[in-house]
């Protein structure tokens, strides 16, 4: 429901980490460069914005808004529209459980309840509470022989896996698999 | 088709193993990656010197991943289900002669006869490969090997005719939209081409939302230049200087492959300034779209290449005034690779096929619960029973099919005794379906029909664009009225306010989503009324799905006492000894189903 996911949007601040503003300013300065501030270019426009940040900053879309002058309601209206923008930040791994009919007939729905329940999430959450991992509802992959099926990427984007004929055993142990490859990397990061 | 012989002896030395692996989203996913590293080390290993042809998918998933080994003096041989470390094996097997663990052979050969050939597997020999005629053979990425099997030959044909020509060809052709509402091809060409307009566009509609069908992708990553010259020739028709393909940027692999075919296409003069000499000229742009269902729809995905969302009122049609205003027309992927085909062998080869209204063939995804997953491309009018039965295997051991759900969640469930209709536009509709994009999911007894439901309606729920009011709050009511009902909480007379708002949703909405949400209400509503009063009525789900419906109780054989049902359960309806057989106080019990997912031995069974 897009349109109580924009306003919750538009009235809690900021979840997760801010960043320093340069760094959304350079960032939509880029894309603003590279597309001109034509407003038929939104979409491409809120795609490189994402693939820089895994989802869209509110402080992005602000410097965004004014640049257009358009009011950041109607960047929002575009980007709650679409499933590909996120408003939230993700986890280490997103782990993506298909609803498409097969995999929803075949038991998709079991196996991402337990998976949240695994890591804990409450209502309305689908991030861990540690930042691993993340787990959305998706459209059909158009992998029905494989059904049901996840898909599991990095939030950097450089790793996918794909992970078929899962029951709800499986599917608890593919989660605390990631999660604990997940730790590894935040670890990593921390140390260095 | 035999590939090694054609390219003649100049090159004998190259062809003297040709190894082809499918390298599209479906057989990726099931690992087609690895295997394709193992049969390189295999290769090395061995000291073999072959050719690796990385093919499209041809549509039987249920093989994924397979290979074909070919070589000289050897039949070209099917593997199926290949696991990496059996890659090695299986080469060296072949290259001996010896073709043990193979599917199946693509042509009779002499000597060989343990194998079965592909024809005599019912799921390929009751096909009509047509537009899908390259897909798993040709690499998608190579304008040669399309070329090679009479790629654009077609445009060639096309751009000698006055565009009039072109548009009579495709009404003579009786083609349909292959998209969903199976309008005719040469009338919105028509429309658009009588406008006068100094810019024009045609966009090929590769948005394909629908779960559970996939054969654009599958079209578009296994045969990229043969939608691209559908598209060509429809810009040619109409009087266009520029084309979209519109794809939805989480299908990666196909955008990707369509944008190298319209490089390598503007390469070979294909696309640009005056092309093949005429004073046509054309160019091409892959658009990546951020993913939304409603997008399919004409108008809406207009509003996405302009930047916008959501569709608008019609008319005026697009065919008058679409993208940036202008007259635009928007095909379907499959639409537009008929329109290639038809022109590369004539028209005769296309009308000999389909029913006397809805010429030719069309491709059909059939999954859920068949034992042949696929894609499977067959005349119009071919009956459900033979494409459920014949071609995908029918159900599992055990199962009996129930209902077919043809067309999304645009589309309706067609119960298992009218399994004989026919598929074609007209049939379909008359008994609540429609034909969609093609996606027939197998439903069987093990599913519960108000649970179907109510899985289209929440998609359909959260897919609703909020623009008007009938989809907006209407399906919303639908989607709770059905809650109700999975429940055991509805009535009877909440069964005739489903029925009277699908209808009035249908009646009054804006678009083609709307207009068309409340048919999997409406269908199963029409063939399973019994299975929805048993709901209502006995308060029962027969198909022991809906959790509020039915009981839980834990299998003491199974159980061993962990006792993380009784941790986990927010009644605290579950107690017993750790280590022994745990029990859950059914008046407690809030059907939940917590335990049911917590529990690590399945232990929780329902009742």
């Amino acid at each position: 429901m897009y349109y109580e996911q924009s306003r919750t949007y538009l009235r809690t601040p900021q979840s997760g980490v801010v960043l320093d503003p340069r760094r959304y300013l350079s960032v939509v300065d880029r894309v603003i460069c590279k597309y001109g501030a034509d407003r038929s270019k939104l979409i491409n426009m809120l795609q490189e914005i994402q693939r820089e940040f895994q989802h869209l900053p509110r402080q992005a879309l602000e410097m965004l808004s004014v640049k257009l002058g358009i009011s950041l309601s109607e960047i929002i209206n575009v980007a709650t529209f679409y499933h590909q923008f996120r408003l939230e930040p993700v986890g280490v791994y997103v782990i993506q459980v298909c609803f498409g009919t097969t995999c929803y007939l075949k038991g998709s729905s079991e196996i991402y309840e337990s998976m949240r329940k695994v890591l804990g999430l409450r209502e309305r959450e689908n991030t861990a509470r540690d930042g691993t991992i993340t787990i959305e509802k998706a459209r059909c992959f158009g992998c029905c022989s494989l059904a049901p099926v996840i898909m599991v990427t990095s939030s950097d984007g450089s790793e996918r896996y794909v992970h078929g004929r899962l029951n709800v055993s499986e599917g608890k142990r593919v989660v605390l698999d990631y999660r604990s490859k997940a730790l590894m990397k935040l670890k990593g990061l921390k140390n260095e | 088709m035999s590939e090694a012989l054609e390219l003649g002896s100049g090159t004998r030395k190259i062809s003297e193993l040709i190894v082809r692996v499918p390298l599209a989203s479906c057989t990726l996913a099931a690992g087609a990656s690895k295997v394709l590293e193992s049969i390189e080390k295999a290769l090395g290993k061995l000291g073999l010197e072959a050719r690796i042809k990385k093919t499209g998918c041809m549509g039987l998933c249920y093989l994924d991943p397979w290979i074909e080994l070919e070589s000289r003096g050897l039949p070209p041989t099917i593997y199926a289900n290949v696991k990496p470390e059996q890659a090695e094996g299986i080469i060296r097997r072949y290259v001996e002669g010896d073709l043990s663990g193979a599917l199946a052979v693509r042509s009779e050969a002499s000597g060989f006869k343990g194998v079965p050939t592909l024809n005599s597997l019912p799921e390929w020999r009751l096909q009509v490969r047509y537009v899908s005629r390259n897909c798993g053979f040709i690499d998608p990425e190579s304008i040669e090997d399309y070329l090679r099997t009479g790629g654009y030959s077609g445009l060639k044909k096309a751009l000698k005719l006055g565009r009039e020509e072109v548009i009579e060809i495709v009404r003579k052709s009786g083609l349909r939209g292959r998209g969903g509402a199976g309008f005719p091809t040469w009338y919105k060409w028509r429309v658009a081409y009588e406008q006068r307009s100094d810019v024009k566009y045609v966009i090929c509609n590769g948005d394909e939302g629908d779960p559970g069908a996939f054969m654009n992708r599958l079209l578009a990553e296994s045969d990229p230049h043969r939608v691209l010259e559908g598209l060509i020739i429809a810009g040619y028709a109409i009087g266009a200087s520029r084309g979209y393909i519109f794809v939805r940027a989480e299908k990666p692999l196909m955008a990707d492959r369509l944008e190298v075919a319209v490089r390598q296409a503007r390469d070979y003069g294909f696309l640009g300034e005056k092309i093949l000499g005429t004073d046509f000229s054309f160019d091409v742009e892959v658009y990546r779209s951020a993913g939304a269902f409603v997008c399919g729809e004409e108008t809406a995905l207009i509003a996405a290449i302009e930047g916008r969302s959501r569709p608008r009122q019609r008319p005026p049609y697009p065919a008058t005034s679409g993208l940036w205003g202008k007259p635009t027309v928007i095909n379907n992927v499959e639409t537009l690779a008929h329109v290639a085909t038809i022109f590369q062998t004539g028209l005769d080869e296309f009308t000999k096929y389909g029913t006397e209204r809805s010429k030719g063939t069309k491709m059909f995804c059939v999954t859920g619960s068949v034992r042949k997953t696929g894609v499977y491309e067959v005349p119009i009018g071919t009956k459900i029973r033979t494409l459920v039965y014949e071609l995908a295997g029918g159900p599992p051991d055990g199962r009996s099919v129930k209902a077919v759900q043809v067309g999304g969640p645009s589309g309706g469930c067609i119960p298992a005794d009218l399994l004989d209709l026919e598929l074609d536009y007209e049939t379909l509709q008359s008994y609540g379906a429609i034909m969609g994009s093609g996606g027939l999911v197998v439903i069987d007894n093990t599913n519960c029909m108000v649970d179907v439901a109510k899985y289209f309606i929440t998609f359909t729920l959260a897919e609703s664009c909020g623009k008007c009011l009938p989809c907006r709050v209407g399906v919303k009511v639908l989607g709770d009225i059905l809650e109700k009902v999975a429940s055991g909480t509805a009535t009877l007379e909440d069964l005739e306010l489903l029925r009277e708002l699908g209808e009035s949703i249908m009646r009054s909405s804006l678009c083609a989503l709307g207009g068309t949400a409340p048919n999997p209400v409406l269908s199963t509503l029409r063939y399973f009324k019994n299975e929805y009063e048993e709901h209502v009525v006995m308060r029962r789900c027969p198909a022991k799905v809906c959790s509020r419906l039915v009981t839980y109780e834990i299998d003491p054989a199974r159980c061993r006492g962990c006792g993380q049902c009784a941790k986990n359960c927010p009644v605290s309806a579950i107690s017993g000894q750790p280590g022994k057989a745990f029990k859950i106080d059914t008046s407690r019990c809030t059907k939940c189903g917590q335990c049911l997912i917590i529990c690590p031995f399945g232990a929780v069974v329902k009742g």
